[in-house]
């Protein structure tokens, strides 16, 4: 059995590896963010679901072309940028305090979140590079697989 | 030793007697490092007004003396007696059997996240360290004055929910996060360092708050509300890490 250390003595350093402090507000910026894009994403989710399925034909209007029309706007463009973003980070912050309560072991920690943020990589440079990029018509590609409302 | 209502006449008036079964988990270690781990079972004859700590006095002193377990006062103020009790933290002075259903077994075990000892005896260390590390004591600058620090009444209320506890850990050793990895502060250092925190004669609050500022500190609390329900005084413990959080934000932003 470890003895009991004296109550009245100077407080020992905390049993944890050895590694620079961990204070600091990483962790305090981290639970604002999860409250401030939590409160947003209610309000661009809902906007998108809207847009995409009450608003105008509703459900049926959407298609490539509803699509490649909303991209065409600067507005779609920065609320699907900021939905992408917000949403992500969101998500991953959120599945990394999950890891952290549940898994003890170092390597473990390690792997899953490895993975967590590969995936949070992938997703966000992919999608934000498609909201920038995407172009409806390229001009070099066959004539089949354009949409109809492509004018060569 | 004190009298015990197993101690008492037969004829106690209307307190009616029945039998429980006390099913108790036992951690027997050896002298050459290992441990035995296990269930016993022990069929008791008890009064209505019996709490557990006088079941568990009753298979000690008449049945297995073996038996481990802490009590200092057994009236609920020492805090040294939380158990897990029928899957819950409770004091066993402070719960009565006739409460817990004695059809069934009634399940008592050590409290969980702290290295266990003897049977229900747990190293309490890593959770005196936490409370040692939020500095529990006055800080004051300047000189002592000649009287006494006085505070209005309502300076006392603002803190006075968390001047009740008593540190039974039954708060800390319930809390899932805790549970991992040990390295979470734990409700009770935090409920300790809100009642110097929002003290008004305490000049400490800063350093506090840094401390608790922590990757281990407030911020791994998921509100999970598990150290509220098991603490034995009733303190609104999620209620007071969440007015600690409060702090930090005013003070950050």
């Amino acid at each position: 059995m470890t003895t009991i250390a004296d109550p009245k003595a100077p407080r020992p350093p905390r049993a944890r590896p050895s590694r620079l402090t961990t204070r600091g507000n990483t962790e305090l910026y981290g639970w604002v963010f999860m409250r401030a894009s939590g409160a947003l994403l209610i309000v661009l989710i809902f906007g998108h679901l809207f847009m995409n399925l009450v608003a105008g034909d509703g459900i049926s209007a959407i298609d490539f072309g509803f699509v490649a029309g909303k991209w065409a706007s600067p507005l779609w463009q920065i609320w699907d940028l900021l939905m992408l973003w917000l949403a992500m980070i969101h998500g991953t912050n959120g599945m990394r305090t999950v890891v952290n309560d549940y898994a003890s072991k170092d390597g473990t920690r390690l792997v899953l979140k490895g993975l967590l943020y590969l995936a949070f990589t992938v997703t966000v440079v992919l999608g934000t590079l498609v909201i920038f990029t995407f172009n409806p018509c390229p001009t070099d590609a066959p004539l089949d697989l354009l949409p109809s409302f492509c004018t060569a | 030793m004190t009298a015990t209502i197993a101690d008492a006449p037969a004829k106690v008036g209307a307190v009616p007697t029945f039998t429980v079964t006390l099913r108790v988990a036992r951690h027997l270690p050896g002298d050459d490092g290992t441990a035995v781990t296990r269930w016993d079972d022990f069929q008791l004859q008890v009064h209505g007004t019996d709490r557990v700590l006088d079941a568990l006095h009753k298979i000690k002193w008449e049945q297995d003396g073996s038996l481990t377990f802490r009590r200092s006062c057994a009236h609920g103020i020492c805090g040294s007696d939380a158990m897990r009790i029928n899957g819950r933290n409770r004091l066993a002075c402070k719960t009565l059997l006739k409460d817990l259903d004695p059809s069934k077994p009634i399940t008592v075990e050590p409290i969980k996240g702290l290295p266990v000892i003897k049977d229900l005896v747990v190293d309490m260390e890593p959770f005196f360290a936490s409370y040692r590390e939020i500095m529990p004591f006055l800080i004051t600058t300047g000189n002592e004055p000649t009287k006494e620090r006085l505070q209005s009444a309502e300076q006392r209320a603002r803190f006075d929910d968390t001047t009740k506890c008593i540190l039974c850990a039954s708060c800390t050793s319930s809390c899932p996060v805790f549970w991992t990895d040990g390295q979470y502060f734990g409700p009770a250092a935090i409920v300790n360092a809100h009642r110097f925190i929002f003290d008004s004669r305490d000049e400490g609050a800063a350093q506090r708050l840094e401390i608790l500022n922590d990757k281990e500190g407030v911020w791994r609390c998921r509100t999970t509300f598990n150290c509220t329900e098991a603490c034995p005084r009733g303190i609104e413990v999620t209620k007071a890490i969440q007015e600690v959080k409060r702090a930090m934000i005013t003070r950050a932003f």
